[in-house]
């Protein structure tokens, strides 16, 4: 197609039936180009709630997240996990990239204070981004959680359990997780402009190639040229989750 | 109930006489004067308290104290009155009218009644304002018109003088200014035509200013036992506003300040801490009544107290000269007082690293925003347990959910000898069936003879 046909197809006002629409939402690039590719606005949304539901816990639900919140992070904006299931560790999460000055850990008795500190996250206005992890969820609090952000400028990201994707929920965008021969598969369950079956492969996890072990043996090699090492600081290093 | 009860007639009784009550007790008709038996007999429910004379006089430094907000220049004319000398502070407030309305309101938030003049002498201002004329008199010519409706008790004069002038029927004050100087000078003394003089202000009149101390402290004792927060709160805010004024008048502003709640045995202390030093009323009133909502009353309080000692400089927040590019931004520092306020100081923390090459020992909470130490670790994992889990081995494979297939490693750590909780460990990557990556290490050292795999993370 001509370049008249694509920027006439780009028109907001066009819908089309297999892709998403162009929305001009405000979004902060997720890092992979697959999933920028397929979510509207051309990354994660701002100013409204998205639910990440991992198939299991650890297969790499926050580490999606990495490049998104190592920007933020940079860019001086704050970042706020409430309630989180396990104490984050400060060293995986200083080699993503994420400057642990702008990070603060909320740790709550029970449901009820993590959900007030989830409104009260997101309704300041002043956090670049708020990881939740609290269930049951019922549907009015999420619906009080979406208004809550409405307008304001928080990447707001809720972690449920697998079996909430059949609940229905208010959030703009659902992303289910799982695992496919190695690689993360995202599967966008619902999204403004319609979901889409196939899943997206994202990036192979840093472990398959196990970097500790093939470092300490390049050392010991004469000829070092063959011994590409990654810059430090590059995105390849900041995939060390 | 408290609040209930606040709203019952009350009375203030000095010995057998009643010296003031409250709206409640005189539309029942109760005046003051009037004996206990008396008043008891047109309001039946009506409850007596004796009159505090040292929590009247606390009350009226206090509110001198607030009132240092408008002019440094603040005298107390005892029982009930205080004296501002505003001239210096009209331009800055443009005007009286905007004085006069901000004492109004503050004198409605502390919970105190208050009648309001303004004259050009303070004995002149003092009067009007204790005989009830709220008149703004602005200049010496008016003063006089002014003053002559009120009565010659007012004057303060002596008993005798009192009585004299009754005798001779000038009975206020616009008789007394129509009799001749020299004449009353010879009858009376020249006490009488001074005091009338200050009044009109025609002689000088000093007084000594209040300095207020260095510290904010404040007590109210309850007039019956509270139960519920919310009561506490409306009490608390009247003291918050006294603070905020004693604050303003200083130029200061606190960061923490406690808030005592006296039971019948024993006493609680609530401290809230803030982010940045504020002198906000509400701020303050929002942030204690997420402590109050948080902290369980053991015991019905009796009575509160307010206690500021750190005073600090305020420095106000100026705003930047061109919008901010990303929008309209929040208080983070109110959102994190509110936080912590809420559910407590420590569960508010962040994260920094330590170079240690033990992994327990590498991450460490903070207070936020502190600074990091720099450390390059190989790949570690999002999640750390704070106890290592151990595993079942079963075949030499360790088992997690099912077998475990190791992917990387193994990572020698042995580090720690000279404290004693030393580790020496084989850390591996390891996937589940179900495609979670943990962190697992292989002991080194038998220290359990079941165990020799142990889970210590989970990547995110």
């Amino acid at each position: 197609m001509n370049e008249a046909m694509q920027a006439l197809l780009r028109h907001p006002a066009i819908w089309r039936g297999s892709g998403c629409s162009a929305v001009a939402l405000p979004s902060i690039p997720s890092g992979h180009a697959a999933l920028d590719a397929a979510l509207p606005g051309g990354g994660w949304p701002v100013g409204t709630l998205t639910e990440i539901l991992p198939q299991h816990e650890g297969i790499g639900e926050v580490r999606i997240l990495g490049p998104a919140l190592a920007r933020l992070s940079q860019a001086g904006r704050w970042l706020v996990w409430i309630a989180p299931p396990y104490l984050p560790y400060a060293p995986a999460l200083t080699a993503a990239g994420i400057d642990l000055a702008r990070l603060i850990i909320v740790k709550t008795q029970n449901r009820r204070d993590a959900f007030w500190a989830l409104e009260q996250a997101l309704r300041s206005n002043a956090c670049g981004a708020v990881l939740g992890w609290m269930e049951p969820v019922p549907y009015p609090e999420l619906r009080r959680l979406q208004l809550a952000g409405e307008g304001t400028n928080t990447l707001a990201i809720l972690f449920r359990p697998p079996w909430a994707v059949n609940a229905s929920s208010p959030a703009a965008l659902r992303i289910s997780l799982q695992t496919a021969a190695g690689n993360l598969a995202a599967t966008i369950v619902k999204r403004r402009g319609g979901a889409i079956a196939e899943p997206i492969l994202l990036q192979p996890e840093p472990a398959a190639d196990s970097k500790t072990n093939s470092d300490k043996l390049a050392s010991h090699v004469m000829d070092r040229a063959l011994f590409s090492a990654a810059p430090p600081g590059s995105v390849a290093a900041c995939a060390a989750f | 109930m408290l609040l209930a009860r606040l709203s019952e007639p009350w009375a203030a009784a000095e010995g057998r006489f009643i010296a003031d009550c409250n709206d409640a007790a005189a539309s029942e008709g109760v005046r003051a004067g009037m004996t206990r038996a008396a008043a008891r007999a047109l309001c039946p429910n009506l409850s007596f308290k004796e009159r505090d004379f040292s929590a009247e006089r606390e009350t009226l430094e206090r509110v001198a104290q607030w009132a240092g907000r408008f002019t440094p220049a603040v005298s107390l004319a005892p029982p009930f009155g205080l004296l501002l000398e505003v001239a210096g502070s009209l331009k800055l407030f443009s005007g009286l009218a905007p004085i006069m309305k901000q004492l109004e309101h503050g004198a409605v938030q502390m919970g105190l009644t208050m009648s309001a003049a303004c004259a050009p002498s303070a004995e002149g201002a003092r009067i009007m304002a204790r005989g009830g004329i709220p008149a703004f008199v602005l200049t010496q010519q008016q003063l006089a018109a002014a003053i002559s409706c009120l009565p010659v008790e007012a004057l303060d004069c002596g008993e005798e003088t009192l009585a004299g002038l009754q005798a001779i029927g000038a009975g206020n004050l616009g008789d007394l200014l129509a009799l001749p100087r020299a004449g009353l000078a010879r009858r009376f003394g020249e006490e009488l035509l001074d005091s009338l003089d200050r009044a009109l202000g025609m002689k000088p009149d000093p007084r000594e200013f209040y300095i207020p101390p260095e510290t904010f402290r404040a007590a109210i004792e309850l007039p019956a036992e509270a139960e519920e927060a919310q009561a506490l709160l409306f009490v608390f805010h009247r003291m918050l506003v006294q603070l905020e004024g004693f604050l303003a008048a200083r130029g200061g502003a606190v960061q923490r300040f406690e808030a005592g709640l006296l039971h019948r045995e024993g006493n609680t202390v609530l401290e809230v801490g803030l982010v940045s030093p504020s002198r906000d009323a509400e701020h303050f009133t929002m942030l204690l009544r997420e402590r109050l909502f948080a902290a369980a009353l053991k015991a019905p309080v009796r009575a509160v107290a307010l206690d500021a000692r750190d005073i600090l400089q305020y420095v106000p927040e100026t705003p930047g000269l061109f919008p901010d590019p990303q929008g309209p931004r929040g208080d983070w520092p109110r959102f994190i007082e509110r936080l912590r306020a809420r559910l407590g100081q420590d569960k508010v923390k962040g994260l920094a690293v330590r170079a240690e090459h033990r992994p327990g020992f590498a991450s460490q909470e903070i207070e936020p925003g502190s600074k990091s130490e720099k450390a390059h670790f190989g790949p570690r994992p999002l999640w750390l347990f704070a106890a290592p889990h151990p595993l079942e081995e079963i075949n030499s494979v360790p088992h997690y959910q099912g077998a475990l297939t190791l992917l990387s490693g193994p990572e020698r750590i042995e580090s720690g000898w000279w404290d004693g909780m030393d580790v020496a460990r084989d850390y591996f990557l390891a996937r589940t069936p179900a495609a979670s990556l943990l962190w697992i290490y292989r002991e080194r050292r038998m220290l359990d003879a079941r165990h020799a795999w142990y889970l210590h993370g989970i990547f995110g």
